[in-house]
């Protein structure tokens, strides 16, 4: 084991970096999120206030249900981000990876949801357990779109699944959001990518309005301000692993560093326009536009990709 | 406790308890989160449920039947969590103080930390009423 790992793992690609952009982003959407209703939006360090003032408020622990895996969820989740977040940042910043990477990273993502799956239905309360209910569901509408997608690049790279093999054949060869495959890839990885992060229009498991957040609705304290964290780290890994797979990677010298800012505040700013635009739909129209529209698609562009398109 | 105080001002989550209010102040509420006041200026939101609460707003004169369930959701905030009465029903009881199921001793029901009275109170009022709680904190 090497010292070097430990950097990554907890310092630059890993923990700290990827918490600390998490909310500064996280700052980012709310505030492009009010400058769309006409509102002033809350200062800078506002998701850094929310953090250290949740760290300080009381724990509740309900009566019923599973007080284990209630208090576990949050921070094996936690774990299971920053894990991912280091793999895809290394293989993004220092052109790093090992065997099977693409698979490991699409499992760790789904962990998750299994964990606010988890998570919700520990606490034995109604509303939770109807929002780990529709979490399912909507894991289950995504997830195959969503492997779909991470195919095609695979595809595209000689079927590489290492993620610094699949950086290096885009180097070479060109970002595959230039072909007819890998853009309706990224088109559907995106509307994917705003399934699994639960944003609207697919905030379904933790509908303000009925379910009252759904599975987070019994956490507090340090438990919540880890869910909150968790979300915010989303902002960070979903779009560098899009990133990764169909915008080519970050060139880091020169230039390439506005190119790596312009690429990810695309991404950023893309999720941000379609959460703002878009109403919540009912958990069926969710499973009929995945199930019918976006894994079709996603098998198209799996199609194109074999042929070579 | 100063410098988490002052996390907590500028982070205030806010839980709305309506206890039999005649409706009037609730509605008076939803202003603040209008692009007019943006409450979220000051880091300021509401949210849906009390685990996730800072402050209690609590509009409305309690009666008898909704008291047991008022104390019980002040019960399962989780603290430090402030309780701020919205208009004059819970600071006096207003044109309700002589009804038959009024309950007279709010302040055992729900420790109330601050009064912005009106009926229904502006909405600047309002913001004058939390910021003198942010200014309580950061002192």
């Amino acid at each position: 084991m090497n010292v070097e790992y430990f950097f990554y793992l907890l310092i630059f690609p890993g923990l700290l970096f990827t918490s600390v952009l998490g909310l500064v982003v996280g700052w980012v959407d709310r505030k492009v999120s009010a400058r769309f209703q006409f509102r002033v939006g809350p200062p800078f360090l506002q998701n850094f206030n929310d953090f250290f003032k949740l760290l300080g408020k009381e724990t509740m622990i309900v009566k019923d249900g599973l007080h284990s895996l209630f208090i576990l969820a949050p921070f094996v989740s936690f774990g299971m981000l920053v894990l991912v977040s280091a793999m895809i940042g290394m293989a993004l910043f220092y052109g790093l990876g090992f065997g099977g990477d693409l698979i490991v990273v699409m499992y760790l993502l789904m962990i998750y949801s299994v964990m606010v799956v988890l998570g919700g239905a520990a606490t034995g309360n109604v509303y939770s357990s109807l929002g780990a209910g529709r979490e399912i569901k909507l894991l289950l509408a995504d997830e195959l779109a969503f492997i779909l997608v991470c195919l095609v690049p695979i595809i595209k790279a000689g079927y590489e699944l290492q993620l610094d093999k699949i950086l290096a054949f885009q180097a070479a060869e060109g970002a595959f959001i230039g072909s007819v495959s890998g853009f309706l890839a990224f088109i559907i990885g995106l509307l994917c990518i705003q399934a699994k992060m639960t944003l609207p229009p697919f905030h379904i498991p933790e509908a303000e309005t009925e379910l009252v957040e759904g599975p987070l609705m019994e956490y507090s304290g340090p438990p919540l301000a880890f869910w909150k964290l968790n979300h915010l780290m989303m902002y960070v890994t979903f779009p560098f692993l899009l990133i990764l797979l169909f915008l080519g990677g970050f060139n880091l010298s020169g230039w390439g560093i506005l190119w790596a800012v312009l690429k990810y505040l695309l991404i950023v700013v893309l999720m941000i326009i379609i959460k703002n635009t878009n109403p919540r739909i009912r958990i069926d129209t969710a499973l009929n536009f995945f199930w019918k529209y976006a894994t079709p698609i996603s098998l198209v562009a799996l199609i194109l990709a074999v042929l070579g398109v | 406790m100063g410098w988490y105080n002052k996390r907590l001002a500028k982070s205030i989550w806010v839980f709305h308890v309506s206890a039999s209010p005649c409706n009037n102040c609730d509605i008076e509420i939803l202003d603040l989160l209008t692009p007019k006041y943006d409450i979220e200026r000051f880091g300021i939101k509401l949210v849906g449920s009390v685990r996730h609460a800072d402050v209690i707003l609590l509009s409305g004169v309690i009666n008898d039947k909704v008291a047991p369930k008022v104390r019980k959701i002040y019960e399962q905030a989780p603290k430090p969590c402030f309780v701020v009465g919205f208009g004059t029903c819970p600071a006096s009881g207003c044109c309700f103080k002589d009804s038959h199921n009024v309950e007279h001793k709010r302040e055992e029901v729900i420790p109330i930390d601050l009064y912005i009275p009106g009926c229904p109170p502006q909405p600047e009022a309002m913001i004058a009423g939390v910021a003198k709680l942010m200014g309580v904190l950061n002192a």
